[in-house]
């Protein structure tokens, strides 16, 4: 069982050393990463996807459980205990959705036929739209990719570590995605521009050049602060799915 | 000497594959370079400018370009010696799928990129079952699922095979081909031999006739819907 997993520090862009010592995140705990375009939010959760040993552009090392992850957990994905949301929105793989998530739970070990059509149901939660079992994955919309993938992540990567790269970007629900994720007890990490989805978890971390600047734990200050705008980002969600809907908007929906 | 042999279709990331290599090894390793190509190849230019190893290139012409790599392996080789080589690395052309250019010793390394299409790696035959080690280049361009589901099918078609994904620019998670290349033992040149049979004999296809249609030509021929006995040896 993965009970934690550690960030060792390596080089900012300009090969300076990272301030930290070690960055430790335990089962159960959500942390989001946030910093400028370019900052290098995605390269620091591509080395905890990779489990990276000094081998990536950051020379970062990863300790699962205070140890050297083992050869088999780094590349069999059956044993791998991270399932990572990237910031992609395209697939290239020309299967149709069951195929496709079929030799995925295949390549993770998974035997159940039936987390096929799990993963398909929960995916069309999060999306507008519904995605057809038998529709080509090629074919499927931004935000029905992200939703998929997220399924996937969830239920057939069903990994204790689950890193999300800029989930608001695809117009899905997205503090459903964030609650329902963050019920797993798994660690989870977002890479997010969102104040929302940065105030949803208790641990931040800033990012600049390159490498981690900050490290910071939410106080009871913010908590509350956060309780406003979480409110405030749920009429504006109500609003969105009028217009979609195509309503017309009133004043005392805008009040 | 360590030979290590790299293929795959066009724009894999064979080179940029291969620039991460000799990146890592130049310090410790004398490196010598053969691309093999039809028409046009820049390569040995770049990585001698980049990185100042030694560097050759064979365009083939009108010979199939694995032809011509078996023709001028034994060369190269000798090559590679003279000039005090500890590694030499072979890019091939990757054009032709009927063959795979890898020997009998050193290690084989076949490049996919994943954006390439989930039945790639079934169409490419040999270039993909008789490699020691597939790298799956491009993981940065792709999600985690995608690059699981293909490389799940490259370990159905070569269960024996060694599969490791990188972001070829970047170089990401080699350090285990590194070991596989430090690891490899030194050839022993006159013994090499081709690891898959290469076709057999000519035809008047290969040697540039270009009228359309079975009646103008003969050599090893086969009708498009002639049964498995029909395949002849037309000509004397
Ligand atoms: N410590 C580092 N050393 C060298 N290169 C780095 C480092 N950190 C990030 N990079 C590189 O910088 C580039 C931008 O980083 P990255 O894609 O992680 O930014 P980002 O914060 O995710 O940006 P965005 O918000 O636009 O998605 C990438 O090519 C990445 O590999
Ligand atoms: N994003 C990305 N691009 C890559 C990667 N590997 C290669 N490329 C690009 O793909 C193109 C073809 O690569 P090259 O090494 O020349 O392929 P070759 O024909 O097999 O030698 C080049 O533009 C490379 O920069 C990779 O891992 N990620
Ligand atoms: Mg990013
Ligand atoms: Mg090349």
């Amino acid at each position: 069982m993965i009970q934690e997993i550690t960030i060792l520090p390596g080089r900012d862009r300009n090969g300076q050393a990272e301030k930290f010592d070690a960055i430790t995140m335990r089962a159960g705990e959500t942390i989001s990463i946030v910093g400028p375009t370019g900052s290098g939010k995605t390269a620091l959760i591509t080395d905890i996807e990779l489990l990276a040993q000094g081998d990536t552009s950051t020379g970062r090392y990863l300790l699962l459980n205070g140890q050297v992850p083992d050869e088999e957990m780094r590349y069999n994905p059956t044993k791998k205990p991270i399932a990572m949301i990237t910031q992609n929105t395209k697939c290239f793989t020309d299967l149709s959705t069951v195929d496709f998530l079929t030799i995925h739970a295949r390549a993770r070990g998974i035997s159940d036929p039936s987390i096929v059509r799990r993963t398909i149901d929960l995916a069309n939660t999060f999306t507008g739209e519904m995605i057809h079992p038998e529709v080509k994955v090629t074919v499927l919309s931004g935000g029905q990719t992200r939703s998929l993938l997220i399924a996937d992540a969830i239920l057939i990567g069903a990994a204790p570590i689950i890193l999300l790269d800029e989930i608001e970007n695809a117009g899905i629900f997205k503090q459903e995605v964030v609650r329902l994720i963050q019920s797993t007890g798994k660690i989870v990490l977002f890479v997010t521009h969102d104040p929302v989805i940065a105030l949803l978890t208790k641990h931040r971390i800033i990012m600049s050049n390159g490498s981690v600047q900050k490290v910071i734990a939410q106080n009871e200050l913010e908590l509350r602060a956060a309780q406003n705008l979480l409110e405030l980002d749920q009429r504006v969600g109500d609003i969105r799915e009028k217009l979609r809907a195509g309503h017309m908007i009133t004043h005392v929906q805008l009040a | 000497m360590k030979l290590l042999v790299i293929a795959g279709p066009p724009s894999a990331g064979k080179t940029a594959l291969t620039k991460q290599i000799v990146k890592n090894f130049q310090s410790q390793l004398r490196i010598a370079y053969l691309k093999i190509d039809v028409v046009k190849a820049y390569e040995d230019i770049e990585l001698k400018k980049e990185f100042s190893i030694l560097t050759r290139k064979v365009y083939s012409g009108d010979l199939c370009p694995d032809h011509a790599s078996v023709m001028v392996l034994g060369d190269v080789i000798d090559w590679a010696e003279e000039n005090k080589a500890d590694l030499l690395i072979v890019e091939s052309a990757g054009l032709c799928l009927r063959c795979s250019p890898y020997l009998n010793q050193g290690l084989g390394v076949v490049v996919l990129s994943s954006i390439s299409g989930i039945h790639t790696p079934e169409k490419m035959g040999a270039m993909v079952s008789l490699a020691d080690v597939a790298v799956v280049t491009k993981i940065d361009l792709v999600s985690q699922a995608e690059r699981e589901v293909f490389i799940q099918k490259i370990s159905e078609i070569h269960p024996s095979g060694i599969v490791m994904e990188t972001n070829a620019l970047q170089g990401t998670s080699l350090h285990r081909l590194y070991n596989l290349i430090v690891n490899s033992e030194d050839i022993t040149p006159d013994q090499l031999m081709l690891k898959g049979s290469p076709p057999i004999g000519t035809c008047t296809i290969c040697v540039g006739k270009k009228e359309i249609g079975w009646k103008n030509h003969f050599g090893v021929v086969k009708r498009l819907d002639g049964p498995i006995a029909d395949y002849l040896y037309r000509g004397e």
